[in-house]
């Protein structure tokens, strides 16, 4: 099977992209109750999981990596691996000052 | 067309993928440069913690969860105007991108009145009720404007993008069988989007 044809088979259909929109929206919601509510570190634990499922989602869906090849993939996933990184460390770095 | 005109006047070159991969590997210096932000965020957070706390209240998060759902629709118009064109409707695709362009026009409206507003509170850079806040909530608003005014620099960006796309495209000079260039104008719209997805809850909700 070619690559065009396999992107094809991925594609992400027009309701699909409209049920994400209404995902993203209301994974906003909740961030934004979670913080209203219940500020401090539930509001913060909420934020570091809900803000990467958001990002994920548009990542996915919206700009197709669905359908990307592996190559793409592992590029993106080393580059935020070492920005995670980065904050790990410097965090770890204060933590223990 | 004969094979010796076609000699002469050869198809001209396309590789979509390769394409696509360049527009990934430009995307990924731009997580770099607001990843530069986000660290320096996370460590004067951690050093100023109540100070960011403070500073983060004068923020109108009405505005920054207004502008997220202003951005979240314009990722979810350019994608169905994607998902048309890759479907021979390229006659919709067009409308869906200048339906995105309007969006990102009306965020910056937001974005607008949001830093009027900060001036005139006397929180803008340079004026002296801001020189005279602790050290803490002078970083927290020294990154406010660093992060939003590059993130709106890049909504111009991609506006402007968008519309070049959505003129070729109503033009026909942007094929359906040859998609890549709105797909990566796409791309990039939605990575804008990406980035305010974690701006909005450090600045304006988890602060």
């Amino acid at each position: 099977m070619d690559t065009a044809r396999a992107r094809e088979r991925a594609e992400t259909g027009a309701g699909t992209l409209v049920g994400v929109w209404a995902t993203l929206l209301a994974l906003t919601g909740v961030l934004v109750a979670a913080n209203h509510y219940a500020p401090g570190n539930p509001g913060i634990v909420a934020v570091m999981v809900i803000t990467p499922v958001k990002a994920a989602l548009v990542g996915w869906h919206f700009m197709h990596l669905r359908e990307e090849g592996r190559a793409v993939r592992i590029m993106l996933f080393a580059a935020m691996a070492v920005v995670v990184v980065f904050i790990g460390l410097m965090m770890l770095d204060y933590g223990f000052r | 067309m004969s094979a010796e005109a076609a000699l002469s006047h050869p198809a001209p070159h396309r590789d979509d993928v390769a394409s696509r991969m360049g527009m990934w590997i430009f995307l990924l210096t731009e997580l770099f440069l607001f990843g530069g932000i986000f660290v320096a965020y996370a460590a004067y957070r951690a050093l100023h913690r109540e100070a960011f706390h403070h500073a983060g209240a004068e923020l109108d998060a009405v505005l920054g969860v207004a502008n997220t759902a202003v951005l979240l629709t314009s990722s979810l118009t350019v994608a169905l105007g994607v998902h048309a064109f890759r479907r021979g409707r390229d006659r919709e695709a067009p409308c869906w991108l200048g339906l995105t362009v309007l969006l990102a026009f009306a965020f910056l409206v937001v974005k607008g009145i949001e830093w009027v507003t900060k001036y005139q509170h006397g929180l803008f850079p340079g004026q002296p009720r801001l020189g005279g806040l602790p050290a803490g909530e002078r970083l927290f608003f020294g990154l406010y404007f660093a992060a939003t005014g590059l993130h709106a620099l890049h909504v111009v960006a991609g506006a402007v993008l968008l519309g070049v796309t959505c003129a070729l495209v109503a033009r026909g000079r942007v094929r359906p069988d040859a998609p890549s260039v709105l797909e990566n104008a796409g791309i990039y719209w939605h990575l804008v989007d990406t980035i305010w997805i974690v701006i909005l809850p450090l600045f304006y909700l988890a602060a």
